[in-house]
């Protein structure tokens, strides 16, 4: 029921933006390439509350959308992790959000979150997003789902949606690093060349 | 070789025996011997099963045993091809489970749900580049479900109920 919700709402969205395209008019519509990210306040499983402001000397993020129950998810969890630890020093840190219900995943509540933080060695925030507010302006559909914003004048732009890279199986035999190449990118000042891509997911349970 | 001939000879006999006793255990069986020969393809061989031109509708669902809405409207895409069957609509189940789960996992849950529809496997990590094939719009979340015939074509990232299924499907009967 709450998916044909969440397709009539979508519906509802594409008529809305069809009647008002006003440029950069980002209410009700979930970011693309180039949008500003709205903040957000989200709370981590240490009980506090974080937001994108918070993070006073980034220079962007690396916003992934994750949970405990998804196996795609859990397959990138290490590989997560590593995107932190190489990234964060450099101004990219990521932020890990769980966007699931939980009523319907219980397996991914605050601590069952808190567990496979600690078990996994998160080094970055695992954040519930337990209105579910944020995942739909952000337009994740899936877990796993990253996103990459940039630090500019008028706030963080998003500049990659999709995937962490082209393997889920094996990181040993990956090709392409797509969230890597993106934040390389952004890290020498450049555009980011593959600026989006698809990869299999657990859906969001809304 | 001799051990092949045994575990056949011992799959058909127990066919046999399974058959004469009951009836529904023979399907069971039957079911099972099939799935010692999954069928796994990667993205180039799997598209002509997204592409068939012939008179039939076919009903396409991208699904995974790890996938809970999936697994849950799974007997919703079993009763279409039992229903559906005779009015030329052929159900086609393409797993997206591991490789390493092909085992353990997907043939343990075709055999005990008794699957009818013809089951195959899509092993292809390389999802940025066939994802945009099966349909532009599909963000890569599954359940998905394509139902397609010669002049008409319809992809739905979405979980369905029967009613929604039978509904849509009943489009393309017309």
């Amino acid at each position: 029921m709450s998916k044909t919700i969440k397709l009539l709402g979508v519906v509802f969205i594409v008529l809305l933006i069809g009647a008002f395209s006003v440029p950069n008019n980002n209410v009700g519509e979930s970011y693309k390439i180039g949008d500003i990210a709205e903040d957000f306040s989200l709370e981590n499983i240490d009980g506090k509350m974080v937001s994108l402001s918070d993070y006073k000397k980034a220079k962007g993020f690396i916003i992934t959308f994750t949970c405990n129950t998804c196996p795609y998810a859990v397959m990138y969890e290490d590989r997560i992790v590593e995107l932190d630890k190489k990234y964060a020093p450099k101004g990219y840190p990521v932020i890990a959000i769980m966007p699931n219900n939980i009523s319907k995943k219980p397996g991914d509540n605050l601590n069952a979150m808190k567990q496979r933080a600690e078990s996994k060695g998160f080094t970055f925030p695992y954040l519930i997003d337990a209105k579910q507010e944020v995942y739909p302006k952000f337009g994740a559909t899936k877990t796993p789902h990253v996103f990459v914003l940039n630090k500019t004048k008028s706030g963080f732009a998003v500049e990659y949606i999709g995937a962490i890279d082209d393997n889920y199986k094996d990181a040993s035999a990956v090709n392409i690093k797509y969230v890597e190449n993106a934040v390389d990118a952004l890290i020498e000042g450049n555009e980011v060349i593959q600026k989006e891509t698809r990869a299999i997911g657990c859906g969001i349970k809304a | 070789m001799n051990k092949l001939s045994v575990i056949l000879f011992l799959i058909v006999s127990n066919l046999l025996i399974f058959s004469c006793a009951n009836k529904n255990n023979k399907v069971v069986e039957s079911v099972q011997v099939k799935d010692d020969n999954l069928e796994i393809y990667d993205f180039k061989e799997i598209s002509k099963f997204l592409n068939n031109k012939d008179d039939k509708v076919y009903v396409v669902n991208f699904w995974a045993t790890w996938c809970a809405p999936c697994v849950k409207e799974l007997p919703y895409f079993e009763k279409v091809q039992a229903e559906y069957k005779d009015k030329n609509v052929e159900v086609l189940l393409i797993s997206l489970d591991f490789p390493h789960q092909f085992e353990s996992k997907l043939k343990p849950f075709i055999k005990n749900k008794g699957l009818k529809s013809k089951v195959i496997v899509l092993d292809d990590v390389d999802s940025n580049s066939w994802i945009p094939k099966v349909d532009k719009d599909w963000s890569g979340s599954i359940p998905a479900t394509i139902i397609y015939s010669n002049n008409s074509r319809k992809f739905y990232e979405k979980s369905f109920t029967y009613d929604e299924l039978e509904e849509e499907l009943k489009n393309f009967l017309n």
